[in-house]
């Protein structure tokens, strides 16, 4: 098996995909002849020529609305937004039209569209280049949104995007881009939508985390053990659908829950987690749930950054002191 | 002059050609002497600051950062057009710009090391942070003009934004507003001829940008962007004009000469031979060979002066390099005007981890 670091994983699902369904449209700022600011669809214009993978004039509001127009007229767009921190101006079409089309129409006209968008902090760039909006977006009735933390289920997820039949947002965490290199199948292979992996067993707490906090969360985990905490560490992949169910199993089990990420605390991914965890598993939780987030604030420029994204010594001060509640 | 030069007819405004002469024509050139020399140094010291920068950023002093190399001629030009109280609504590629309006290289150097405070300029001069969302602030300024015009006040606004921009919707919603209010302020493409790595030609199929301004109903016009003359009598002429009928568009033909960030690679996108065609347009090197034939540069005062402005960037430099971060209650100081309890909870948290992790 080739290893790939995520930017190929990615890279590799869209190939696959443009081989193999000709709906399948690449399209976004400089994602044709350069292949990406990242790189990313790098060398697919040449392989699939420019009626597959193409530039876009510079408006995310043109993109995301002309993706929905090839949608209902039978294409498979897959659109990218150069930064999470520029979608706002397609939010209108996001909300107003992709989210609903397939309800209002009643199923006539949907919107099968995976919108690629990089995201995450800790990458010392410019302004409105680390967000991580996913909370916003899965806000959004009518969108699933999936976050892949590994070059394997990038791959498999992307896939399991592009054929779906609804709007997905697809995440990409920008930090673990070329982080590291994984095993991944040179062959097409698919993840579901919606479920959650179970990625390191434990007994006292249960720890969620997914995306680029995914390596912080392993970290943290690695030196609870080492202070002789068991942490089940869990990676929720998909915001929406959220797989309740896996978490649930967990928190039965430990009694208590830790949940990580790095967008703002408050309304977060997070908060609805716990809600859903307090509606159906309250008598097994043996203390408050933790949330470890970014702050109500903007990102800071670099040279406060740090204090903004979580670390893995900051994960493991939460995890002692849930721990150790009631004390 | 906002009506002399038809964009439909293909019509560009050239005050000084790249021979460094003076063009023959109806209109004068507004900066003579003194000025000009004035002018001058404002773009040297940019184009040092900038190549320097550039530097600082391969040494890992700074961080990913754009290049103006290049466009001094329209940063510089159309600043020293504006007067002390009018504004500058910038976009990311003004540097000369800003430094003609008081801001100063350490401020930059400290915004792209990754402070806030690098955005807030000695004595506030009326210069809104840079704006990284592609086109938002033509919007801005298109309010900021409709205040003025409100309020009764004589100043006008000054819209920076590249070609890229104009794909926008915000391009063609902020000109809109502003032609319907008749607000002043002058909208100033800078059409470098790249965005990123997409071409002038792919961005918009209309001959010009210039000619955007027709469907508004307002004046558009097409300078050269490398001529600091044109840009410096056609941003005047426009401030007239938006101070009494409303907005203009100025598209400022000119060229990215650097990457579009430090993060880019341009051999991607565009040949060596065509950065070459553009070398001998270099907007600093008319104005030093007209000030030469007027006596009043010499290569004395150019190395002088190069000396001085990187002695300056070099001092700036080392002066943001003992900064240290940036301290924990600033992160949650700014963001109301008040401190909701939700914030101040987060950073007790956050206090008491860092408090937790010392002891350790
Ligand atoms: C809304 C938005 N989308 C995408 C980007 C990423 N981006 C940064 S600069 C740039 C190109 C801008 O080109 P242009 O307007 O011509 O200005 P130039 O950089 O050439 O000065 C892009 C796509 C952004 N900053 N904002």
């Amino acid at each position: 098996m080739p290893a790939m670091n995520l930017v190929q994983a990615i890279q590799s699902a869209l190939d696959f995909k443009l081989a193999d369904d000709e709906r399948v449209l690449v399209f976004g700022e400089d994602v044709g002849h350069e292949g990406g600011v990242f790189r990313v669809t790098q060398g697919l214009q040449a392989t699939h020529g420019e009626r597959r993978v193409f530039d876009t004039p510079l408006s995310e509001s043109v993109i995301m609305g002309a993706g929905l127009g090839m949608a209902v007229a039978g294409l498979r767009p897959v659109l990218e937004i150069q930064f999470c921190g520029f979608i706002y101006p397609a939010m209108n079409q996001l909300v107003t039209h992709v989210a609903r089309m397939r309800n209002r129409t009643r199923g006539v006209f949907t919107v099968p569209m995976t919108i690629r968008l990089p995201y995450g902090g800790g990458i010392q760039a410019l302004e409105l280049h680390s967000e991580s909006m996913e909370a916003m977006l899965a806000h959004i009735p009518g969108l699933k949104v999936v976050i892949p933390s590994t070059p394997y289920d990038a791959k498999g997820l992307l896939i399991s995007a592009i054929e779906c039949e609804d709007p997905v947002l697809f995440m990409e965490p920008k930090k673990v881009y070329r982080a590291f290199r994984q095993e991944v199948p040179a062959e097409a292979y698919r993840i579901p939508l919606g479920k959650a992996n179970r990625v390191q067993e434990g007994t006292r707490i249960t720890l969620v985390a997914y995306g680029a906090m995914m390596r912080v969360a392993r970290q943290a985990v690695d030196l609870a053990a080492k202070d002789g905490l068991s942490v089940e560490l869990i990676d929720l992949r998909s915001i929406y659908p959220m797989d309740t169910e896996t978490v649930l199993d967990s928190v039965r089990k430990t009694g208590r829950l830790a949940i990580l990420h790095e967008g703002p605390m408050s309304f977060g991914v997070a908060a609805e987690l716990i809600a859903r965890v307090n509606e159906e598993a309250l008598m097994s939780l043996e203390a408050p749930p933790r949330r470890i987030c970014g702050f109500d604030t903007i990102m800071p420029l670099p040279m406060g950054e740090q204090h903004y994204m979580p670390t893995p010594e900051r994960v493991l001060f939460e995890l002692l002191q849930l721990h150790s509640f009631p004390e | 002059m906002l009506t002399s030069f038809d964009p439909l007819k293909g019509k560009r405004l050239q005050l000084l050609d790249e021979a460094g002469r003076l063009v023959k024509g109806k209109f004068p050139p507004l900066l003579e002497g003194e000025a000009l020399v004035a002018a001058y140094r404002h773009m040297l010291r940019a184009r040092v600051a900038d190549d320097k920068a550039l530097l600082f950023q391969r040494q890992k002093r700074i961080h990913t950062l754009p290049v103006n190399r290049g466009q001094e001629a329209c940063a510089v030009g159309s600043a020293l057009a504006l007067g002390q109280d009018d504004w500058l609504v910038q976009s990311y590629r003004e540097l000369g710009g800003l430094l003609v309006r008081g801001a100063t290289i350490r401020n930059h150097l400290l915004y792209f090391k990754g402070s806030e405070w690098g955005s807030v300029h000695p004595g506030h001069p009326r210069i809104l942070p840079l704006s990284v969302p592609i086109g938002s602030q033509i919007t801005h300024a298109a309010g900021i003009a409709h205040a003025i015009r409100y309020q009764g006040g004589q100043e006008v606004v000054l819209a920076h934004f590249g070609d890229g921009a104009t794909s926008q919707g915000d391009f063609h919603e902020g000109i809109n507003w502003a032609s319907v209010f008749k607000c002043p302020v002058i909208f100033f493409c800078n059409n470098n001829h790249y965005a990123i790595s997409l071409p002038r030609h792919k961005q918009t199929a209309s001959a010009t940008i210039a000619q955007k301004a027709i469907a508004y109903g307002i004046p558009g016009l097409q300078i050269d962007g490398n001529d600091l003359l044109a840009v410096h009598a056609a941003t005047r002429a426009a401030a007239e004009h938006a101070r009494t009928e409303g907005p203009v568009l100025i598209e400022a033909f000119t060229y990215r000469m650097g990457p579009h960030t430090t993060a880019d690679d341009p051999s991607i996108y565009r040949s060596a031979e065509e950065e070459a065609e553009w070398q001998p347009r270099d907007p600093l090197i008319r104005v030093r060979r007209l000030l030469e034939s007027q006596g009043l540069w010499d290569d004395a005062r150019e190395e002088a002066f190069r000396a001085e402005a990187a002695a300056e960037t070099d001092q700036a430099m080392r002066e943001v390099d003992e900064l240290g971060e940036t301290p924990v209650d600033e992160i949650f100081a700014w963001q109301y005007a008040d401190r909701p309890r939700e914030l101040a909870r987060q950073q007790a948290d956050y206090e008491a981890f860092l408090k937790w992790k010392e002891a350790r």
